[in-house]
């Protein structure tokens, strides 16, 4: 007879997500194996599988002896209930065993709004979602990636946090954790343990009382735990271990391709972005050590296509000789070679006519703010004659199509930085008229502004969110001055990213908030089908909380932040620092130009900052 | 032009048409066989199967056409080298040169499994055999202009039920599988409809052969 899972496949969406079997797949004989290692993606599979840190992860736990680390996504809707309904278990892929068999829950979490997978992928796996409920050493849970740079909201449920790059720290966690079960010691022993590496982070070790007024009084640590703990990075990335041997997905996935990591960092510290000061400071990878991996990936994977991953490609120092040698290479082996994140700068543009691959479709830029003036504000340089120059070029050489995005909701905005986006988009389209090769098909100006969300470890991490009625003002304000028929306007909804600006700064009272919007029937909540903006609403609600003490109040720069115990190697003095330059309209040069002295070289011994 | 013969069973049942078409082309590149690609804007490798199967089903006859750009390899050779690098569940049989035109493919020989969780319900054997010597049967099938019905009887060649146990039925038949084709699951859906009391906890369906015009096994 058919089992109980292969009796539910063909009824739900995308079955092949559910089963594994791919090619590179790990899979390892039981009776070898003393430590079991579920590593979780709070979200499907096909997000999960294009994930490249999972990857990274995923092999390096599985080349230690001894140790078998499997993967488990989020179901989808339909499955869930499928699972629900017949009492099925969340299971890994690999071995197909149920979650709750496992020594080690992980989880990498890279976006606030997942967060009630996480919840409710322990729920799914039968495993009390409390740490504090988890008694044992087994189904000792724990999770990285970037949200765990505040891990507050996820305090409850996860036992420790590990914070920064994984390469080493993991393998170090699941070593001790292997002689933890041996000499069998108790979850707090191992706990105690465990916060003696350093990059972990044990949020059950620290007390955190409140003022009156809501805000933290104060942080306090217990059983020896660190009060800062700062984030682990690896500071020779040509020696670090890289997978070119990795799983090939059997089914489509949203970055269905091979990826090359350029270097990790960013030199540019645009004011809003959290990657660029938390994965500070820069590293790159040789040309040398990138080639060689390129051609052991795609000839291991048979891709078709791959890509240049980093922050910001145009900054890779060795950009000129790694594309000199890559291109053909993949001409040769009818390889698509993608260069996303390209800056408008002249090599850039000699680049993409080499690469080809400016098919009519990708022109893109993100000024982020309508005016020289935000722009300054926010360090996004990015000019208004870069802007031009590369449209003129791109629409004489027959690109009709340019997309667009803004953020609305910066800091100092005013109506006129609005409109200044309309200004701009007009100005593209005089361009166009005056350059087009080819006018027959007319010009399409894709616009879209987002609602800015502050974020910690950022200068804008004491920010007032704008409240969602003025941010929906700015948007029909925009809307109004676009009368052209070219240009096609999308603004998100606020909801989401007013949750996101919660989250993203929230507190340890939000694990109460998470667990009820999950029972109102939130999750999934990154997909427009799923997310449920009313079930959280009554959550914040019935635990008598107001989302707004977390986004239009603002943090004060004195107040005690909840991220306040991890340090991610940029300093709070520079962060303020940048944020009185936002103010006065000051911009502060990439790092390549002169060091602004944000701290974070302090994170590296053997080494320099490489910007 | 070289053709495969190939197996997908197990798990590698639940890959759609389009995945099984990327994981060939990969494997290809893996096995160091280069494909020709199609002309146009957008090249593709040229690989094609000549049954495309709905997600779920089994299969030990299944047909790719492929063509080989610019080597000249062994169809063992082939074999092996895809076998070494392919998913779990899909297997190469054998590689051969393609002599006949996929056209002539016209009969698939396959058993639908009738499962019950309880025992087989009293003369389903018969009732279902009974059910498919009728002249027409029409039975509900999606077509791009919505649900339309549709006769399976013409396309029905031949039926048998057999008893496999206590609790599964084997519907072995032979179908139409081109111009045109019967899907067996359909032969579910008529005992559903018209059969509702011998409804199966679950019913799947695996492809064992397939025929030309004259019932001669076709490669």
């Amino acid at each position: 007879m058919t089992e109980l899972l292969q009796r539910i496949l063909p009824t739900v969406q995308k079955p092949a997500r559910y089963i594994g079997g791919e090619y590179n797949e790990i899979k390892k004989d039981l009776s070898d194996v003393r430590v079991r290692v579920a590593f979780c993606f709070p979200d499907t599979y096909e997000i999960g599988m294009s994930n490249v840190g999972m990857r990274i992860l995923y092999g390096v736990m599985n080349q230690m002896d001894g140790v078998w680390c499997e993967r488990v996504f989020a179901p989808w809707g339909d499955m869930e209930e499928a699972m629900r309904a017949n009492n099925l278990p969340l299971w890994a892929l690999e071995s197909q065993s149920p979650v709750k068999e496992f020594d080690m829950i992980a989880f990498t979490i890279g976006y606030e709004m997942c967060y009630t997978n996480i919840v409710n992928m322990l729920k799914l796996s039968g495993i009390p979602i409390h740490s504090a409920e988890r008694k044992d050493l087994k189904n000792i849970v724990f999770a990285g990636g970037v949200c765990a740079f505040n891990p507050e909201p996820l305090a409850d449920f996860i036992d420790f946090f590990s914070l920064g790059e994984g390469e080493e720290i993991t393998e170090e966690i699941v070593t001790l954790y292997d002689r933890a079960k041996a000499e069998d010691w108790s979850k707090d022993t191992y706990l105690r343990e465990v916060a003696k590496i350093p990059g972990i982070y044990v949020p059950s070790f620290y007390t955190h009382s409140y003022n009156e007024d809501g805000t933290l009084a104060a942080i306090t640590p217990k059983n020896g735990a660190p009060a800062v703990v700062t984030k682990r990075i690896i500071e020779d990335l040509d020696k670090a271990y890289f997978p070119t041997k990795t799983i090939v997905p059997s089914t489509e996935i949203v970055h269905d391709r091979a990826n090359l990591e350029l270097f990790r960092g960013c030199i540019r510290g645009c004011r809003f972005c959290q990657a660029g000061f938390a994965y500070r400071p820069v590293r790159k990878k040789s040309p040398e050590v990138l080639y060689k991996q390129a051609v052991e990936t795609l000839s291991d994977s048979g891709h078709n296509e791959i890509t240049l991953s980093s922050l910001s490609t145009s900054d890779y120092k060795g950009l000129k000789e790694l594309t000199d040698a890559m291109i053909p290479y993949c001409e040769n082996h009818r390889v698509n070679l993608s260069v996303p994140s390209l800056r408008a700068d002249n090599f850039s543009r000699e680049l993409m006519q080499k690469l080809q691959t400016l098919r009519k479709s990708g022109l893109t830029f993100a000024p982020e703010a309508g005016t020289q003036r935000l722009r300054d504000v926010i360090n996004k340089n990015l000019t208004e004659d870069e802007i031009l120059t590369t449209c003129a070029n791109a629409f004489s050489g027959g690109w009709n199509n340019v997309k667009l995005y803004f953020m609305l909701g910066l800091p100092t905005e005013t109506d006129e930085d609005v409109l200044g986006i309309a200004e701009l988009v007009y100005k593209i389209i005089k361009v166009w008229k005056e350059q087009a090769s080819n006018k027959k098909r007319g010009l399409r100006v894709h616009v879209a502004t987002a609602y800015f969300v502050p974020k910690p470890h950022t200068p804008f991490q004491w920010e007032k969110q704008i409240d969602p009625q003025e941010y929906l003002r700015r948007c029909r304000l925009l809307k109004e001055h676009f009368y052209s028929k070219s240009i096609e306007y999308n603004y998100h909804t606020p909801d989401i990213s007013r949750l996101e600006a919660v989250t993203a700064r929230g507190d340890r009272r939000l694990g109460a908030v998470i667990e009820k919007a999950l029972e109102n029937g939130a999750r999934l909540d990154g997909w427009d089908e799923y997310f449920n903006y009313q079930a959280w609403l009554d959550a914040f609600d019935s635990c008598g909380i107001d989302p707004d003490f977390y986004t239009v109040r603002g943090y004060a720069e004195d107040e005690v932040l909840p991220w306040d115990t991890i340090d991610v190697g940029v300093s709070k003095k520079f962060l303020l620092r940048e944020r009185v330059q936002a103010y006065a309209g000051n911009v502060t040069p990439d790092c390549r130009h002169s060091c602004s002295g944000c701290g974070a070289n302090c994170l590296l011994q053997g080494v320099t900052c490489d910007a | 032009m070289p053709r495969l013969l190939f197996e997908k069973t197990g798990n590698a049942v639940w890959m759609s048409h389009l995945d099984l078409m990327r994981v060939f082309q990969r494997s290809f590149k893996r096995a160091g066989l280069p494909l020709t690609h199609t002309q146009g804007f957008n090249p593709r490798p040229s690989v094609s199967i000549a049954l495309p199967m709905s997600v779920g089903v089994e299969s030990v006859c299944e047909l790719l056409d492929f063509d080989l750009d610019g080597v000249s390899v062994s169809g063992e050779d082939i074999c092996d080298r895809l076998n070494n690098v392919t998913v779990d569940g899909v297997k190469v049989l054998q590689a051969y040169d393609a002599g006949r035109k996929i056209k002539e493919l016209s009969y698939l020989h396959c058993e639908v499994v009738f499962e019950y969780d309880g025992n087989i319900p009293q003369n389903a054997q018969a009732s279902i055999e009974q059910l498919f010597s009728q002249d027409s049967l029409l039975v509900p099938k999606k077509s791009k202009n919505g649900m339309q019905e549709q006769d399976i009887i013409p396309m029905l060649r031949r039926l048998e039920v057999k008893q496999a146990g206590e609790r599964e039925l084997i519907l072995d038949c032979t179908v139409c599988c081109q111009n045109p084709s019967l899907n067996p699951m359909q032969l579910a859906q008529a005992v559903d409809r018209y059969l509702p009391a011998l409804k199966p906890d679950f019913a799947k369906c695996r492809r064992l052969e397939i025929y030309d015009g004259d019932m001669n096994v076709f490669r």
